[in-house]
């Protein structure tokens, strides 16, 4: 028998830049479990790593580009959908996807989500939706639950919060599903899923943030949150999206939601231009002009 | 190491003798260069860059997307950039307000690329008809935190033409957004147009890196400050933030690594001013004023300029076209020969003050401000020629 010691390793350790570690993210946090589940995800699918993209914006969240190991940017915030659009526009044989949280896709840019779904942009948006800015100290964002208390909602939130699947869905998107981070396999299938389809396609993955929202709201550490999110979530594959807003700690409803096919944005351009121009016109398949 | 220039690809230069205005102009210019990724959004006086190259991408393999706005535009040539294109946005003030953060992205994350803003009177909507050069401190200073920009400004449509294949070859040689700043003047002016043969149009071409994957690094300068570029796809697996960050483009927060990549990101643009510098003179020798002007208000210094010489007074001409980094060197160089520079700008005050740091009092400078609209009147810049050799 060997007397080596082994060291425990993360499968997934090949997928991450190990160098940066550790990471920013804080105890029972659900970011780094979901980022977990997207590596299995691509694993998995056996999906090129070399032609896969990763875009971020700004917050908590915004740092998963800068931990796996692909060609990986860390933008500005609320705009890694434009950035990533043109990544894909560019050059369409990539696999692009966005992963970022609910402030930095919602809020600041909620605007380019819309947009993008309406276009039928053919990227995968992780949103990580943990009801709050973290990296800022946890202020309200728009899926903050109605009366919980954010920073600068101290009184508790009296706005109308955002259900975010029913506006990817009204807005146009191929794909649309819901899970936590308590959800590990589950999650990773649906990825793994997404990242088999084309067009549009949005995952909402409810997840913790002890330090900033559960803490002020009183509701225990990470492994409290789990508990929440193991026992109040309810399945329903076929649910209207319009019916699965949150409210403060109440049933959480998962699932996939939209699953349609529909052409992309360059199908259609492709298409429009071929009828418009006829021969003229080459299908374009990315930008090929040397430089 | 700078790169050696190659010809342009004949499928997106439209060889011959054209009439067109300056924003069309501007446009084949971006096509000669092979631009081939656009991303705008509608804005007068600018609209007709991007009208011009929706119709014309598709016959040259380019791609165009109208974005939702100034925002998204500014940010998506930069994905059109990383996926190996030539890339361009268009738009005029209240757009370029937008854009400002994306300028600041563009600079950090050395991404080549070309800002074009058609320049309206301001501040606000303004005059969105009329001209201004009133956002030239805005190309300069607009993005927070210290960084140096290049800019290019055209007095007619066959240099909106040949300025924004230099403002390409700059971005590429440079890794930094270019801006070509003209004005609504020169953007609606209709003129005579040559457009060379490809193999006559100089291109530099991109620096892709030589490192093989798991050995490229994304911010290791070359000896001239500029490090090297890569695509995605193509296996680096390479990461790059906005946020301070070093040779690997891994974010560091300290003042050490912001001092050493503030001080190389201007240094690049700063060190190699005398380069990037492009000036256009007539009779700067043994004048005893020099006029200094750029954009369109360089054609009305030029009518001045003619009419003080037919009363015979000694009067010099210096047109920049490129603007930022100013020509600190060829102004030092006339300040002991001249007793004045007269400076016309259709803003108050902006690039003059530049002018006023270099001359340091040691010749008369005069601004000759106008707040835009409408071009100077010749006479007007007559009579500052005049006023400042008394």
């Amino acid at each position: 028998m060997s007397t080596e010691e082994k060291k425990p390793t993360n499968p997934i350790e090949p997928l991450l830049r190990m160098e940066r570690m550790p990471h920013i993210w804080c105890p029972g946090c659900g970011i780094g479990t979901t980022v977990n589940c997207f590596a299995r995800a691509l694993e998995d699918t056996k999906t090129d790593l070399d032609k896969t993209a990763l875009v971020s914006g700004i917050g908590c969240t915004g740092r998963v580009a800068g931990y796996l190991k692909l060609d990986s940017f860390h933008t500005t915030h609320g705009r890694p959908i434009p950035f990533a659009t043109g990544l894909k526009l560019a050059n369409p044989k990539l696999n692009v996807v966005v992963y970022s949280g609910d402030g930095d896709l919602f809020a600041i840019g909620g605007n380019h989500f819309i947009h993008a779904a309406r276009r039928n942009i053919d990227i995968l948006v992780i949103c990580v939706n943990n009801y709050t800015y973290g990296m800022t100290g946890g202020q309200l964002t728009p899926t903050t639950p109605y009366s919980a208390i954010a920073s600068t909602a101290p009184y508790g939130n009296f706005e109308k919060t955002f259900n975010l699947p029913y506006l990817a869905e009204s807005c146009g998107a191929a794909f649309v599903a819901r899970w936590t981070s308590y959800h590990v396999r589950q999650t990773a299938k649906c990825m793994a899923e997404a990242l088999g389809k084309k067009g549009f396609r949005f995952i909402e993955i409810i997840s913790p943030c002890p330090t900033l929202y559960q803490r002020r709201n009183k509701l225990g550490d990470g492994l409290a949150f789990m508990k929440y999110l193991k026992e109040n979530s309810v399945r329903k594959d076929d649910a209207q999206t319009k019916d699965v807003g949150l409210d403060f700690q109440g049933e959480i409803t998962v699932g996939k939601f939209v699953d349609r096919e529909m052409p992309t944005f360059l199908d259609d351009m492709n298409r429009r231009l071929s009828e418009t121009m006829g021969d003229k016109y080459e299908k374009y398949e990315g930008i090929k002009t040397k430089i | 190491m700078t790169n050696k220039m190659i010809t342009a690809d004949p499928k997106g230069v439209l060889t011959g003798s054209h009439y067109l205005d300056g924003d069309h102009a501007c446009c084949e210019g971006a096509l000669a260069a092979g631009c081939r990724f656009v991303a705008g959004y509608p804005i007068t006086p600018s609209t007709e860059v991007v009208e011009r190259f929706s119709a014309r991408c598709p016959q040259v393999g380019g791609m165009f997307i109208q974005m939702e706005d100034e925002i998204a535009s500014s940010i998506a040539i930069y994905g059109g950039v990383w996926a190996g294109a030539k890339a361009m946005t268009v738009t005029s003030g209240p757009g370029f307000s937008l854009m400002m953060e994306h300028i600041g992205l563009g600079v950090m994350l050395e991404t080549p690329c070309v800002f074009v803003n058609v320049q309206r009177g301001g501040p606000s909507t303004g005059l969105p008809t009329l001209p201004g050069q009133a956002d030239m401190m805005q190309a300069r200073w607009g993005s927070h935190g210290d960084y140096e920009i290049i800019a290019l400004s055209p007095n007619s449509p066959q240099e909106a033409f040949d300025l924004t294949i230099e403002a390409f070859n700059l971005s590429e040689q440079y890794r930094v957004p270019v801006m070509m700043m003209l004005d609504e003047c020169v953007g609606h002016m209709t003129e005579k147009v040559i457009i060379p043969k490809a193999e006559e149009i100089k291109i530099y071409p991109r620096r892709f890196t030589k490192a093989k994957p798991g050995e490229y690094l994304p911010y290791k300068p070359g000896p001239d400050m500029v490090p090297d570029l890569v695509k995605v796809g193509d296996g680096h697996r390479f990461h790059i933030t906005g946020l301070t960050h070093d040779e690997r483009g891994y974010p560091v927060m300290n003042h050490i690594c912001q001092d050493q990549l503030v001080r190389r990101l201007m240094d690049k643009i700063n060190k190699n001013a005398d380069k990037i510098t492009h000036l256009e003179e007539d009779g700067t020798e043994g004048a005893e004023c020099v006029v200094v002007s750029y954009g369109i208000t360089s054609r009305i210094a030029a009518r001045a300029i003619d009419m003080a010489r037919a009363e015979g007074l000694k009067v010099g001409h210096i047109q920049c076209k490129v603007v930022w980094p100013f020509p600190a060197k060829r102004i030092l160089e006339l300040v002991p020969k001249v007793k004045s520079f007269v400076m016309p700008e259709m803003n108050m005050g902006q690039v003059v003050l530049e002018l006023e740091r270099i001359v340091k009092g040691q010749a008369q400078v005069s601004l000759v401000p106008h707040a835009g609209g409408m071009v100077h009147e010749p006479e007007v810049i007559l009579q500052a020629i005049k006023q400042s050799l008394k």
